[in-house]
């Protein structure tokens, strides 16, 4: 999937699209000086859905799995030069399965108008005039992402050789944690994939903050002030004293943190 | 050869002077020469428990600030001649301290003492970081109850990335000292078991001093408690840390204090 970023001039006086943001009073309000309306370019992201619609939707949800906030807080321009060909009835469908996933559109691109007529879409602008920026987001192919990620660095773990001791915060987001010593109280992991604790873990391990859901997080001695997968956690009052003291998983399972025994 | 050692805790209250005074007085009555700084600027004690308090002229602030001559401010012990205290000031506050003083006091003690032990402030601070800074030997002194437990905790994580030795990749030697242990409490779940905190903070054992009142009474007169009743239980225990710290292989004794084993008496007789 690519996306193009552009500068695209927000509906108003029709600028050139060289000319950077400039103060333009309106000149059809002379007299009024207390109404301003000014030029201002923005950063507009333009997307190209591809035929066929499903496999393109797939992809998008998979760039969306790995980078929730690609398209937070930016206008999206739909290029619908390639999804116009599928009809009346799969453009809608794809408008709407866009702004299901939160994309801000705010122009189209390439629409056919009677294709929108009579919908809400239709109001959208459709003659945007934009410059494409040199930054161009370059997304990484899903099907080539697996082959990218590991090559690209040294095994992505961290091997603690001792205690972690209290009061100290290890923070590793490129992978696992490895402790061989207890995590005492009061000190705290915190780990882009699973937490491995060869002793006592007594203070907060915090997984999956990149892996997400399928991290997990294992440890000799369960004595843990708080431990947490992604963004779910518990603290020692959630679970009983059987728990307390033996060896422990603790896994997200559908959306929910369980933690059992090991022994 | 010299060895800076520093006595710590980061809990207030647990005994780090009283041990900084009867582990020094063990090291000098084994012969070695010894001096005691005392790092707690602006709530000095150190003085008082070793009787020395109307002796201070000049003080470490004064060393470190170039106002006095180290040889002007050290006060011998009166009872053993080998010991030495340098005491803090206690007008002044932490602030007055600074790396580059100390590192040349600790420097020029290195010169004239087999033994350079720092007493360091409760907390996490300025003193108590520059106590520990130039030490080669740390004493933990830790009570057997868990606030005191998870801070000494706290504090082996600073010796081991806030001393100079850590920051050159050299082992700072660490030794763990219990203080008011109760084995009678321990034994029934009162307290927290030697074990327990040997587990917990994963540091070899020096010694466990045993709840005793001659530590308090020695304190009161001035007088360290190895010196004050040597023969008596918590002076055992330090005379023995002391040795331990010396090199010596010396096997630990079961902690038992005399009135623990009043108990245990009074107690099987209770359910006999």
């Amino acid at each position: 999937m690519t996306l193009h970023a552009e500068t695209t001039p927000q509906p108003g006086p029709k600028a050139a699209p060289q000319t950077p943001l400039q103060v333009t009073p309106p000149q059809a309000t002379p007299a009024s000086p207390g109404l301003q309306v000014r030029g201002r370019s923005f950063m507009a992201l333009v997307v190209t859905p591809q035929v066929p619609l499903a496999a393109w939707f797939a992809d998008l949800d998979a760039q969306l799995r790995d980078a929730a906030g690609l398209f937070a807080d930016r206008p999206v321009v739909v290029n619908l030069s390639q999804a116009a060909a599928e009809g009346r009835d799969a453009t809608l469908i794809l408008l709407d399965g866009l702004e299901t996933r939160g994309l801000r559109i705010v122009g189209l691109e390439g629409a056919i108008p009677q294709l929108l007529t009579a919908t809400h879409w239709e109001r959208l602008p459709t003659q945007l005039h934009g410059r494409e920026v040199a930054e161009v987001r370059a997304l990484k192919r899903p099907d080539a992402a697996p082959a990218a990620q590991p090559a690209s660095a040294q095994p992505a773990s961290l091997l603690i050789d001792g205690p972690v001791r209290s009061g100290q915060s290890i923070v590793f987001e490129a992978g696992d944690v490895t402790v061989v010593g207890a995590i005492a109280s009061g000190a705290e992991v915190i780990a882009g994939g699973s937490i491995h604790v060869y002793g006592a873990l007594r203070g907060r391990a915090i997984a999956g903050i990149r892996q997400g859901a399928a991290a997990r997080i294992f440890c000799g001695r369960m004595e843990a002030e708080m431990v947490g997968i992604e963004r779910l956690y518990r603290t020692a009052e959630h679970w009983g004293p059987e728990l307390h003291g033996r060896p422990a998983q603790l896994r997200c399972d559908r959306g929910a943190l369980r933690l059992s025994a090991l022994d | 050869m010299s060895k800076v050692m520093v006595v710590t805790s980061g809990k207030g209250g647990v005994g780090k002077t009283t041990s900084t005074a009867a582990l020094g007085a063990a090291l000098a009555q084994a012969g070695q020469s010894v001096v005691l700084v005392d790092f707690d600027v602006g709530l000095r004690n150190l003085d008082l428990i070793l009787g020395a308090e109307r002796r201070v002229v000049f003080d470490l602030v004064n060393v470190v600030q170039g106002d006095a001559k180290l040889p002007q401010a050290l006060i011998r012990d009166k009872r053993l001649e080998s010991l030495y205290l340098l005491p803090a000031s206690q007008t002044r506050d932490k602030d007055a301290l600074t790396n580059d003083g100390v590192q040349a006091v600790i420097a020029e003690l290195r010169e004239r003492f087999d033994w350079i032990v720092c007493d360091s402030p409760a907390g996490i601070e300025k003193g108590a970081t520059l106590a520990m800074r130039f030490a080669d030997v740390a004493v933990v002194v830790a009570n057997p109850e868990v606030s005191s437990v998870r801070d000494s905790d706290r504090i082996i994580g600073m010796l081991d990335s806030k001393t100079l030795r850590a920051e050159r990749g050299e082992d700072i030697e660490k030794h763990l000292l219990i203080t008011r242990y109760d084995a009678a409490r321990a034994a029934r779940g009162e307290m927290m078991k030697v074990e327990d905190v040997l587990e917990i903070l994963a540091v070899p054992l020096l010694g466990v001093v045993a709840e005793s009142p001659e530590v308090l009474t020695a304190s009161n007169l001035g007088c360290p408690v190895t010196l004050h009743n040597p023969t008596g239980p918590a002076a055992r225990s330090y005379s023995l840390a002391a040795r331990r710290l010396m090199g010596e292989d010396v096997p630990m004794e079961a902690p038992a204090s005399r009135r623990g084993l009043m108990s245990r008496l009074f107690g099987r007789k209770a359910a006999a």
